[in-house]
């Protein structure tokens, strides 16, 4: 397992280098660059900052030089912020988005996994009919949509709750972004979980378990639901990536301080290593999330090994 | 009379779906004494699954039970579920017909043995798992201090099914219900687990209902046999009467449907139609880019084969001895190595455009009737199907004709060319993918099991079928079967193989009355009870 492991972050750099250089050149295609701002900058000042960040030399020489940077696990400094590293501003906003995303994620799983396991014992019903409904609803509405009417509802007409911003990171503060973010992977959770549930309930395993008396409660928790349960979590993957890539929205319109939120300033202000930043970091969470998963695969399946 | 311990009066089993109910059980009776061994026999939909499964509260979500059951004076059917579950597992177990599937995979078998004992004994997680080991040993698991932390993955069908019949025995039940206990498994593992079992009901004492539709394996193991058809017990009695003295026309028939006949050789000048020399298929599973451990298995080892214009081969052997793979390397389906022939050519290295010229008199008849044919096509097309390939000059008229004929040939109503796959029962599909072969006019066909999933009276009804289309047109065959009856029929020379060799050759004759190796031998006792 441990060598497993080992394999597989070694087979995650090659992704995360091809990340990197594809949107480093990506970056420098788009038009506009870190100094053109509305009111133009004097000719030598913009040499020097040019000359300071080394966007006087030629791109691939940039591009080396920022791959040397980040082996050394420097993100070098910000373009825009000029005072700080990108590496101080992800870690000062890190935490904000770190608790976002997984209060999110928490809710979703748990969330998603406890609905689609009732409407997976109820199919059929009304109550079945109702949640996948819902569900439905709730994967065809993206959060730029969702975020804004749920503030608008809740803070702006029903005055519940705060429009935005972190405050001391509470629970009203923090209610409606996790909601807004959750909201979609929940429904694909419970959607996963009720299908895989449905197909597992009709297998041969559980009807043993129903011959040999076991009370229903047993035959659910202890033989369907682990079953069930692989399905949903090869879901965790792309939901690591969902919920990092859906905080960028979350976080500008409930104007929190997370990382998400620089990305979008970042990206707009065309600050270079600032986009770079975000961008190595979110391929790394995507890249450690899937060996989660490998590894919950393992744990919920004896019969997968990694040798 | 001993005293009755199940007692069935009037029970009904529907079905409700969305074209009406299904009628599956009507009305039958049927008792059970304490220790003795009722048999249920009947051909697929007959109904003799779903009466037990209504006693078991087990039916699908869309059946209801209607009648009486009494299991020692309690009502069964429309029994409260917490009441139920007292009985089952504890004074009632059932084994099934699918040992592969029947246990949770992700559970050790020691835990999933040890949960019923729990749950009905109120045993100790200790005690239940010695008392799983003490199973085992009784189900003769060797080793079972350690296999008690064995996975179902890591076990064999024969020793899965060995693990079911501990389970069911763990709480020294009255009855045993065994839904087709062996039918999913290969001959001799099947002759063992009968033998366990009627040894076990010797030592306990349990009384026991056996699901079946194989009549040889009844009468060598039952007190009294039901007879059932389309829901109802047409005839029951003791198994010398059924089996001395059957009343009825359908049991009648069904002791009838054994195959029967032999084929006699082909002349012995006749040419060699089909020759594999040295033919030798191996497959390399795992491994991959992320490397991880490669495991080759050497599926067909190294053998000689030569089939004669009319001639038909029966190659045996219980499942994973290689007999479907050889007969893929034969007609290039797969990548063997050796010397191939097909009449006057070479065909070991040819290309896959030189084979098409070929292909046309090799074809392949596949075990699955479910599965083999195209769900989204009419029988019609798929019979038709390989002539827009060998003959694009015909028309759509001229093709329909020919699936006329073809329909006719094998016994199918060409009316109903232009119904869809599911629409026919597997008979009627088996005859389909015949059709689809023989529409080509072949030299070789390769029959891949094409009767093991069928019912012994239609199995009885192919056979005669595939005797008739080879005399009429010369065919040689080449039949795959692990069903000695079923080969002994047909083929007029065998092969039998075991872990991808060949361990003895030679005419029909001379393999079933005088074997020489001792496999064949162990095989033929399984097969024939003798």
């Amino acid at each position: 397992m441990l060598r497993f492991v080992l394999r597989r972050l070694m087979s995650a750099l090659p992704t995360i280098f091809i990340v990197v250089t594809l949107s480093f050149f990506l970056m420098r295609v788009a038009p506009g660059g870190p100094f053109n701002l509305e009111r133009p900058l004097e000719p030598q000042v913009l040499e020097n900052l040019k000359r300071a960040f080394l966007l006087d030399r030629p791109l691939v020489v940039q591009y080396g030089h920022y791959l040397w940077n980040l082996l050394h696990g420097d993100l070098g400094p910000s373009f825009i912020y000029r005072d700080f590293t990108v590496a101080e501003l992800i870690g000062k906003s890190l935490p904000y988005s770190m608790t976002l995303g997984a209060w999110a994620l928490v809710v979703a799983v748990v969330g998603g996994i406890a609905i689609g396991s009732y409407a997976a014992l109820h199919q059929n019903s009304f109550v079945d009919y109702i949640v996948m409904g819902v569900a439905s609803f709730g994967i065809t509405v993206p959060n730029f949509v969702l975020a804004p009417i749920l503030s608008f509802i809740f803070a702006v007409v029903l005055h519940w709750l705060p429009a935005g911003g972190w405050g001391d990171g509470g629970p009203t503060n923090l209610l409606l972004p996790v909601i807004s973010l959750a909201l979609p992977q929940l429904a694909v959770f419970a959607r996963i979980t009720r299908g895989s549930m449905i197909e597992t309930l009709r297998a041969d395993h559980i009807r043993t378990a129903r011959a040999y008396g076991l009370p229903t409660r047993v035959v659910v928790v202890v033989h369907a639901m682990r079953a069930a349960l692989v399905p949903a979590v090869s879901y965790l993957g792309p939901v690591a990536a969902a919920v990092l890539t859906g905080s960028v929205v979350v976080e500008t319109v409930y104007s929190l301080p997370g990382v998400g939120r620089y990305f979008v300033l970042g990206a707009l202000n065309r600050d270079y290593t600032l986009v770079m930043g975000t961008v190595v970091l979110i391929s790394v969470f995507i890249v450690v999330f899937n060996l989660l998963v490998d590894i919950l695969y393992a744990v919920l399946d004896p019969r997968v090994r990694y040798e | 009379m001993a005293e009755t311990l199940l007692d069935i009066r009037g029970l009904s089993v529907r079905f409700s779906t969305p074209t009406g109910d299904v009628h599956a059980v009507k009305g039958i009776d049927l008792q059970v004494s304490k220790g003795e061994t009722l048999a249920i026999v009947g051909e697929s939909g007959s109904g003799k699954s779903q009466t037990m499964m209504a006693i078991m509260g087990l039916l699908a979500a869309n059946g209801r039970a209607e009648g009486s059951a009494k299991f020692q004076g309690q009502e069964m059917i429309g029994l409260p579920l917490g009441k139920l579950n007292r009985i089952r597992g504890a004074k009632i177990t059932m084994i099934f017909q699918e040992p592969m599937t029947s246990l949770d995979p992700l559970y050790r078998i020691g835990k999933q043995l040890a949960e019923p004992m729990m749950r009905h004994r109120g045993l100790t997680a200790k005690a239940a798992r010695a008392r799983a080991i003490e199973l085992l040993k009784l189900v003769r698991i060797p080793d079972p201090e350690r296999r008690v932390d064995s996975y179902p993955y890591e076990m064999s069908g024969g020793q899965r099914q060995r693990v079911m019949i501990a389970m069911a025995l763990a709480n020294d039940p009255e009855l045993l219900i065994a839904d087709e206990p062996t039918t999913a498994l290969d001959v001799t593992i099947q002759a063992q687990i009968l033998e366990l079992l009627a040894e076990l009901k010797q030592r306990i004492g349990l009384a026991i209902v056996f699901i079946s539709h194989d009549l040889g394996i009844v009468r060598r193991f039952a007190d009294r046999v039901a007879v059932m058809r389309t829901g109802e017990v047409v005839e029951s009695g003791t198994v010398a009467d059924i089996f001395g003295n059957p009343q009825h026309p359908y049991t009648r028939m069904l002791l009838a449907a054994e195959p029967t006949g032999r084929k006699a050789p082909p002349a012995d000048n006749a040419p060699v139609l089909l020759e594999g020399r040295d033919v030798d298929v191996r497959f390399t599973m795992g491994g991959g880019f992320l490397g991880g451990k490669r495991l080759d298995i050497h599926a067909v080892d190294h053998v000689d084969i030569r089939l004669k214009e009319g001639q038909t081969i029966g190659i045996v052997g219980e499942s994973g001895s290689g007999k479907s793979t050889l007969g893929r390397a034969l007609l290039r389906l797969n990548h063997g190595t050796g010397a191939i022939r097909f009449g006057m050519d070479d065909i070991s290295e040819a290309s896959r455009q030189e084979m098409r010229r070929h292909r046309r008199q090799m074809q392949l008849v596949f075990q699955d009737p479910f599965g083999s044919l195209s769900p989204r096509m009419t029988a019609g097309q798929i019979v038709t199907e390989g002539l827009l390939v060998h003959e694009p000059q015909l028309s759509k008229s001229d093709r329909d004709l020919r699936a006329i004929r073809a329909f006719m040939e094998v016994g199918l109503d060409p009316a109903t060319r232009n119904r869809y796959p599911h629409e026919f029962s597997g008979g009627q599909r088996q005859r389909i993918a015949i059709a689809r072969a023989i529409i080509l006019k072949p030299q070789v066909v390769v029959l891949d099991e094409p009767t093991s999933a069928l019912d012994r009276s239609v199995q009885k009804q192919i056979v005669e079928l595939l005797r008739d289309l080879q005399a009429k047109h010369g065919l040689s065959y080449l039949f795959i079967s692990h069903d000695l009856a079923v080969v002994r029929a047909l083929s007029d020379y065998i092969v039998v193989m075991k872990s991808g060799k060949i361990v003895e050759e030679g005419s029909t004759d001379q393999i079933f009355d005088a074997p020489r190796e001792s496999y064949t031998r162990e095989l033929m006792a399984a097969a024939f009870g003798k």
